[in-house]
C-alpha cells in the first residue's frame, strides 16, 4: 500500500507549496483566526485518517467542507467540537488551545460555540422550545418567561412558524427538524456554528432557503460557520471558501481556485455534471 | 462567563422619553434586567407607557437575547439608535422576528387525569381488535401453509428453535430447579405442624406440573424470547427491511411471523416439561435435605399419589402460552413507527403485555380445567 501510494503521488505533477493552514493562497486579510488546527492526526486502530492536516478558519466568513466518502468529513468535524479524539496535533478556537481547557473554561467555550447535527438531534422528549432553552438554561441563568422569549425569537429567526415551539421533534418534518436543531445551535448566539450536512435531505427549494437563512444568519449576528456539505449548489451560494480533505489533509481555497486546482479528484468534483451545473445556475 | 453589567436609564431629551442602554447586553448579562429597568423608571419618574427612543450608541456588546430585552422593555416599534451597522442590523432581524412567547403548557391535574384514562381505553380498544386482526392474518398465513407445508420453512423455524429452546434451557432449568427448592422447603416447614410433612412431594409435584413449571416459563421466555422477537422486527422496521420484504412480495407475516410462532409453539412444552422436571429436582434434593427421604422414596410417592392430568393440563397450557407470547411480541415488533426509540417502547409494551395475557389465561385455564374436574 505505502508503495503504491508513493508511485501514484510521484506521477502528479508537483504542486505549488500550500501557504500557512492549508490555503492555496493566503486569504487572512488580517481577520483573526477562530479556528487553528496544527499537525492534526486521527486514527483508528491502525487506519489513519488525517495525518498533518493544517487548516485555518477566519471571522466571520463560511466555509464548507467537502471530499470523497470515507475521507473523514465528519471525523474531522467531531474531532474540531470535542468528540472526538485527536492522536496529535493542536486544535485552536477562539484562541485557545482546546485541549488545555478544562471544566468551566471548557463549558464556557461550548457556549459560544454551536453544533447542529446532520438530522438535527433535539431531544425527542423535550417540545422544540424546550430544546432551544437547554443551552441556555446550562450556561446562563435568566427567568423562565425570558428564556421562552429568546427560543420564541430563535424559531422566528430561522424561519418556523411560531406554533412549532409547542411541537415535539417527532411531529415536524425532516426540513423543520434541521431548523429547529438550528435554532438550538443558534439559542446562545455562538461566535461559530458548525453544521453537518444541513442541506442534505431536503428539496431543492428547502436547501436554498436554508443557504440564504445561514448566510443571512451569518452575515447579520457575525457568525463563522463550517458546514460539511456535498451540496454544490451551496457552496457555489454561500461558502466564502471551500476546504477538500484529500490525501489525508486539507486544501482550502475560493471556488475559483479550486477549479484550477490540478488533483484528480478536485477536478472530478468540481468539473463533473453537477459540478457544472451548479455553477452555470449561479450565473 | 463573567461579564460586564448592561445599564439602563430613562431621560428625556428634547421632550421626548429616551431609553439609554449601555454595557454589555448578552444572554449571560441580562438576568434580573427587568427589575432593575422597573427600578431605573420608578427613579426617573417617568411614565411607564408611551413611545420612546433608545440610544444604544453607549452598547459595548449586544447579542439576539440583549436586543430582544432592549426591545422588550421599550417596545417593539420603538425607534433604535446603534453605534454601528452591525448592531443595527442585529436589531432589526430580532424585531423581525420577535414573538409574543407561548406560555408554558399548564394542565389541570384532574383534566390529564381523565385525558389519560380516555386515551388510555381507546389505545386499549383499538390494540384488542387489531390483535384480533393480526391473529385473523396470522391464521390464513397459517392455512395457506398447511396447504403447501414447504412455507412453514423448516430451516428458519429450527434456528429459531435454537434461539429460543436451546438457549433457554440453563436460565429455565435452574430458576424452576430453584423455586422447587424452595416449596419443598417451605411445604415442610409448615406442614410438619401437623405431622404431614409427607404431602411435601404433592405440593411439589402438583405445583410445578399444574402451574409454576408452564407459568416461570411462560415468564422467562416473554421476557427473553418476546422482547427479542419485538426488538429483531422492530429494528427490521426501522430499516425499512420489512417494507423492502412488502415491495418484492414477501409476506412479513410469512417470512417473520410464522417461523417465530413455530418454534415458540413447539419450544414451550419442550421448555416447560424441562422446567418442570427441573422444579421436581429441586425438590427431591430438598426433600432428601430436611426429610431424610431418598431419591426413590420420593419418586415413588409422587408416582403414588399425583395422577397423569395433572402433569397434562401444565403441557396443555404450555403451547397456548407459546403462540401468544410470539403473537404478541411479533405483532408489537411490527407496530414499530420510524424511530429507535419506539422499538424500545414497544419492547417493552410487549413484554408486559405478554406476561399479562399469560396470567389472564392462565386462570381461564384454571376455570375450565375445574369445569372439567381434571
Amino acid at each position: 500500500m505505502a508503495e503504491a501510494g508513493q508511485a501514484s503521488t510521484e506521477d502528479l505533477p508537483p504542486k505549488a507549496p500550500l501557504a500557512e493552514g492549508g490555503q492555496i493562497s493566503d486569504h487572512r486579510d488580517g481577520r483573526d483566526v477562530v479556528l487553528r488546527l496544527r499537525g492534526i492526526r486521527t486514527q483508528f486502530g491502525d487506519k489513519v485518517i488525517h495525518d498533518n492536516l493544517d487548516f485555518d478558519v477566519f471571522r466571520g466568513e463560511i466555509v464548507g467542507l467537502v471530499g470523497g466518502s470515507g475521507t473523514g468529513k465528519s471525523v474531522l468535524l467531531r474531532t474540531i467540537i470535542g468528540l472526538n479524539q485527536a492522536r496529535e496535533g493542536t486544535i485552536e478556537m477562539l484562541g485557545v488551545d482546546t485541549s488545555t481547557l478544562h471544566g468551566k473554561a471548557k463549558r464556557d467555550m461550548l457556549a459560544r460555540t454551536g453544533v447542529q447535527f446532520q438530522d438535527g438531534a433535539l431531544f425527542s422528549s423535550l417540545t422544540v422550545t424546550e430544546n432551544i432553552i437547554v443551552p441556555i438554561r446550562e450556561h446562563a441563568e435568566l427567568e423562565d418567561q425570558s428564556m421562552r422569549e429568546i427560543a420564541a425569537l430563535k424559531i422566528g429567526m430561522v424561519g418556523l412558524p411560531a406554533d412549532t415551539g409547542m411541537k415535539k421533534p417527532s411531529e415536524l418534518s425532516g426540513g423543520m427538524r434541521k431548523r429547529a436543531s438550528l435554532a438550538r445551535a443558534l439559542a446562545l448566539d455562538p461566535e461559530l456554528l458548525f453544521l453537518d450536512e444541513p442541506t442534505a435531505g431536503l428539496d431543492p427549494i428547502g436547501a436554498s432557503h436554508y443557504d440564504e437563512l445561514v448566510k443571512g444568519l451569518s452575515h447579520n449576528l457575525g457568525l463563522t460557520v463550517l458546514m460539511v456539505t456535498h451540496d454544490l449548489d451551496s457552496l457555489n451560494a454561500i461558502c466564502d471558501r471551500i476546504a477538500v480533505l484529500l490525501d489525508k489533509r486539507v486544501v482550502v481555497g475560493t471556488m475559483a481556485e479550486l477549479l484550477e486546482y490540478d488533483h484528480p479528484w478536485v477536478r472530478e468534483y468540481f468539473h463533473g455534471p453537477r459540478g457544472r451545473a451548479a455553477r452555470q445556475e449561479q450565473k | 462567563m463573567a461579564e460586564a453589567e448592561p445599564t439602563i436609564r430613562y431621560t428625556e431629551r428634547a421632550g421626548r422619553p429616551v431609553v439609554e442602554v449601555g454595557g454589555t447586553w448578552t444572554v449571560f448579562s441580562v438576568r434580573g434586567i427587568r427589575e432593575k429597568a422597573g427600578k431605573a423608571l420608578k427613579a426617573a419618574g417617568a411614565v411607564e407607557k408611551g413611545k420612546r427612543t433608545v440610544d444604544a450608541t453607549g452598547l459595548e456588546r449586544v447579542d439576539t437575547a440583549g436586543a430582544l430585552e432592549i426591545l422588550e422593555l421599550a417596545g417593539a416599534e420603538a425607534e433604535v439608535e446603534t453605534k454601528n451597522d452591525e448592531q443595527a442590523a442585529l436589531f432589526k432581524i430580532v424585531r423581525e422576528n420577535m414573538c409574543e412567547a407561548h406560555p408554558a403548557h399548564h394542565v389541570n391535574g384532574l383534566v390529564h387525569w381523565l385525558d389519560e384514562i380516555g386515551r388510555g381505553s381507546i389505545d386499549f380498544y383499538k390494540q384488542v381488535i387489531n390483535l384480533c386482526a393480526f391473529f385473523g392474518e396470522i391464521l390464513v398465513v397459517v392455512i395457506e401453509a398447511i396447504l403447501q407445508p414447504k412455507r412453514f420453512r423448516p430451516n428458519a423455524v429450527i434456528q429459531q428453535m435454537y434461539e429460543v429452546w436451546i438457549r433457554a434451557l440453563v436460565i429455565v432449568g435452574v430458576l424452576c430447579f430453584l423455586i422447587g427448592v424452595v416449596i419443598a422447603y417451605q411445604g415442610v416447614q409448615q406442614l410438619r405442624q401437623f405431622g404431614a410433612e409427607t404431602f411435601t412431594v404433592e405440593a411439589v409435584g402438583i405445583g410445578m406440573f399444574r402451574e409454576l413449571g408452564p407459568l416461570l416459563t411462560a415468564i422467562i421466555v416473554a421476557g427473553r424470547s418476546g422482547s427479542a422477537f419485538t426488538a429483531q422486527i422492530g429494528t427490521m422496521q426501522v430499516n425499512q427491511e420489512v417494507d423492502a420484504m412488502r415491495t418484492i412480495g414477501l409476506n412479513p407475516v410469512e417470512w417473520l411471523v410464522l417461523p417465530r410462532i413455530t418454534a415458540l409453539l413447539i419450544s414451550m412444552p419442550l421448555l416447560a416439561f424441562w422446567g418442570d422436571m427441573a422444579g421436581l429436582l429441586g425438590g427431591a434434593v430438598a426433600c432428601t435435605i430436611y426429610l431424610d427421604f431418598t431419591f426413590v422414596q420420593f419418586f415413588d410417592r409422587l408416582r403414588d399419589t399425583v395422577g397423569a392430568w395433572h402433569f397434562y393440563t401444565g403441557m396443555i397450557k404450555a403451547p397456548v402460552f407459546g403462540i401468544v407470547i410470539a403473537v404478541i411480541g411479533c405483532f408489537e415488533g411490527l407496530q414499530v413507527r420510524g424511530s429507535a426509540e419506539s422499538v424500545g417502547q414497544l419492547t417493552t409494551k410487549s413484554v408486559v403485555e405478554s406476561i399479562f395475557c399469560v396470567i389472564v389465561l392462565d386462570a381461564v385455564f384454571s376455570i375450565i380445567f375445574l369445569l372439567a374436574g381434571v
